[in-house]
């Protein structure tokens, strides 16, 4: 019925299925950036209302090698998706790796960090109103570092038994995207906690 | 992907063939399925069976103030009742209903098959069947499983301190946070979807402004979304380490605050109001057309007060705060927004009757409930602006006048407009239509019950009735105002009785009908009724917002004018 044989180009069209995956990513990422933002929110109104010691200035250090290493991964993985593209699995299976030892880092660095700060600094997520947003905050991105770390690493099992091929590229760029925002609200976790309110 | 079958030929005739199978096999279908129609009529259903829920809540809550110093029930068992009743009509009721709209609808009007991502779908569907049903696993395991009678007591908004491990013993409130919290992750899940398929699924031809202003409007819908659902699951999130790590983020005595968890709560609080009355401007937008014979006054107009709406919806949440005490530079803001977001709405109202000016009106019950939706809509828009002047809501915030406000809104205009988008579309969804005998009935019912209750339910909010009360003295004076609020419901319930027997009849002995039966101008209207599971044979394309308008009159095309 409304079907008739008029030809409609393409170019009407900027945005077509096969970009719904990453149209679908940018929509997760506009979510999650809200959820953050509150946590953010929060951490910015608590800063230095807390009753009691400690406080950050006492505790925190910069953690400069491990974000280093995390804002790294954005590139390696930037590089492992180019390999891919032009269809270097290997290239693209060993900067993927890369990626995933960047990330584990990173999560060590945090563990490390934590467990200092429980054991020897004595704060913790009750101690005082610090603790509370800088547990939650902190722990929220780390959390994120963890799903996307979990992501990559199943993608590096599926290239180590070969099943990933040139053709997934644009999959794996959406997932790409993904580990690229988790990178970026480090940005923001970093200054805000280690820079802003310390 | 493409089949060479005209669209006038169907491959596929799925319910009769369902009948016949045994009962196990249809069960799995529907528990299995990522089809966008099934998924849409099950989120309907649910969202169904929850209003009716809700509604019984509410009806017992009524006949509890229906006289003075009554002992029907508890004040706990009253407290119990108004936050159920609150948490299931929004989160459960609503909100699955409208999104059953967006699912069924959307990809039909938009020419596609189904939806950008049909199991993320089936998924955000089960996910908020789950947290219906862990709040209200909470009545036999809100304090551990021996007794009944412990649903969550803290209100909807469940506000600091209330919530904290003192005051909140048990499980109960626990319950109502993950159960808002898993059913927020499902909804982020649609808007993710509809705002997906939106842009990328549209069929050729079928650009932005070439919408209906149904998908323009749940477009929007769904943004807000995207933008409102994070606030509500941060702030439950915190509240969860408040109560199980011992955090202090509303813990007053640690240097927390109250006030801040308001702040979170109506961020997400008020973008929900229009999270729901998008989608039901979008069910009235596609109505008052039809049965206008016209098409809609002001297309662009409609579209840059949605988004403007979308936009300003998000600036407006402290005036749920007046009453809290805040700056005078704050309560002038959030006056000044909120009276600001009429504006775009009142548009919207001038731009509907201007689509009715004019034309052909056929008053079929669809469009009687679009002219109920429209008077009572701007009822509840009138008493919105008084509201929004900070001094009125010193005076009348937390009555029943703002009870009587918002429940103008969400009955008199988001459910009005639900009952009309039924009327309409269920010829599409089963191939039957809904006896219009029976149907006004439910449309005088209810339009009786409704403004029995809700009209004199703004008086004793205007006396003094503060909100949440259990019950009250007989010498205040509010009494015979109780009751007559409290005899509208029996009217509502009628009608709603009559809707449900209606749905039901129609559903197994209704006559049959056409594809087009409305002779409407949208691109659901030109597959079959029932639609078949890939909805279009051949993807269609179209010239202008109404595809079938120039199918039907090639002499005359919309085109020609756009």
């Amino acid at each position: 019925m409304a079907a008739t044989t008029m030809a409609v180009p393409q170019s009407e069209m900027p945005l077509s299925a096969h970009m719904r995956g990453k149209v679908g990513m940018w929509c997760l990422i506009a979510a999650e950036s809200a959820i953050f933002s509150i946590f953010v929110v929060a951490y910015l109104y608590y800063a230095g209302k807390s009753l009691s010691g400690p406080t950050p200035a006492q505790v925190l250090e910069v953690p400069i090698f491990t974000s280093i290493c995390l804002f790294s991964s954005s590139l390696t993985i930037l590089v492992a998706e180019k390999a891919l593209h032009i269809g270097n699995i290997k290239r693209f299976g060993a900067f993927w790796l890369l990626t995933i030892v960047l990330g584990v880092i990173f999560l060590l660095g945090t563990a490390r960090e934590w467990h200092g700060l429980i054991y020897e600094k004595g704060l913790t997520i009750s101690t005082n109103l610090f603790g509370t947003t800088f547990y939650s905050l902190v722990g929220l991105h780390a959390f994120h570092v963890i799903v996307g770390a979990t992501g990559l690493t199943i993608i590096m099992i599926f290239t180590a038994l070969g099943h990933v091929r040139q053709e997934h590229s644009e999959r794996i760029g959406v997932f790409a995207m993904y580990w690229h925002f988790v990178d970026a609200i480090w940005v923001v976790v970093l200054s805000v906690v280690y820079f802003i309110t310390r | 992907m493409y089949d060479a079958q005209p669209m006038s030929r169907p491959m596929v005739v799925s319910p009769e063939r369902a009948g016949s199978r045994p009962l196990v096999q249809v069960l799995h279908d529907w528990i299995v399925t990522v089809d966008h129609k099934k998924l849409g009529v099950m989120y309907f259903s649910y969202g169904i069976l929850f209003l009716v829920i809700g509604g019984v809540e509410a009806s017992i809550m009524r006949a509890q103030l229906a006289v003075a110093n009554n002992h029907l029930v508890s004040p706990e068992t009253f407290n119990r009742l108004f936050t159920m009743h609150g948490t299931t009509m929004i989160f459960f009721a609503a909100m699955p209903i409208v999104f059953g709209f967006a699912n069924y609808l959307m990809p039909l009007m938009i020419g596609a098959r189904d939806m950008a991502f049909p199991r993320l779908n089936a998924w955000s569907f089960w996910m908020s069947a789950l947290g219906g049903i862990i709040l209200y696993f909470s009545f036999i395991g809100g304090s551990g499983l021996y007794g009944a009678g412990t649903a969550p007591d803290v209100g909807w908004f469940a506000y600091a301190p209330l919530t904290s491990p003192a005051f909140s013993v048990g499980h109960s409130t626990d319950y109502w946070i993950i159960g808002i919290l898993v059913s927020g992750f499902g909804s982020i899940g649609t808007a993710l979807n509809v705002l997906t398929t939106i842009l990328c699924m549209r069929c050729p031809g079928m650009k932005l402004y070439r919408m209906p202003l149904f998908a323009w409007m749940n477009t929007v819908m769904a943004v807000l979304v995207l933008v409102a659902i994070g606030p509500l699951t941060a702030a439950q999130i915190m509240l969860l380490i408040d109560r199980y790590l011992g955090g202090h983020f509303f813990d007053t005595q640690a240097g927390g605050s109250a006030v801040i968890w308001m702040h979170f709560f109506w961020i997400f609080g008020h973008p929900e109001v229009y999270i729901l009355v998008l989608p039901a401007f979008a069910i009235v937008s596609e109505v008052i057309p039809v049965f206008s014979r016209k098409p809609i006054f002001g297309y662009s107009i409609m579209v840059a007060a949605t988004v403007s709406i979308g936009f300003i919806s998000l600036g407006v949440w402290a005036h749920h705060m007046f009453t809290v005490g805040m700056t005078s530079y704050a309560n002038a803001f959030f006056v000044a927004s909120t009276a600001a977001i009429a504006v775009p709405t009142g548009i919207k109202i001038f731009n509907w009757l201007g689509t009715m000016w004019g034309g052909k009106i056929r008053y079929s019950v669809a469009m009687m409930f679009c002219v109920g939706f429209l008077c009572q809509f701007l009822i509840a828009g009138l008493t919105g602006i008084m509201l929004s002047a900070a001094p009125f809501d010193w005076q009348l915030g937390n009555s029943y006048f703002v009870v009587a406000h918002f429940h103008y809104v969400i009955l008199g205009g988001i459910v009005m407009a639900v009952f009309a988008g039924v009327y309409y579309w269920f010829p599409k969804v089963t191939g039957k239509m809904l006896s219009e005998t029976l149907g006004k009935w439910h449309f005088w019912l209810f339009v009786i019950g409704f403004h029995l209750t809700f009209d004199f339910m703004h008086i004793p909010g205007l006396l003094g009735m503060p909100r949440r009360i259990y019950t009250y003295d007989a010498s205040r004076g509010w009494e015979i105002w109780n009751l007559i609020v409290s005899i509208g419901v029996i009217f509502q319930v009628l009608g709603i009785l009559f809707w449900v027997v209606n749905l039901i009849i129609t559903f197994y002995k209704g006559k049959k009908t056409g594809n087009d039966p409305w002779d409407a101008w949208t691109l659901e209207w030109s597959t079959t009724s029932p639609p078949p599971d890939y909805n279009f044979a051949t993807i269609p394309v179209v010239r202008s917002r109404r595809p079938l308008w120039d199918s039907k009159h090639p002499e005359d095309p919309d085109w020609k004018y756009e």
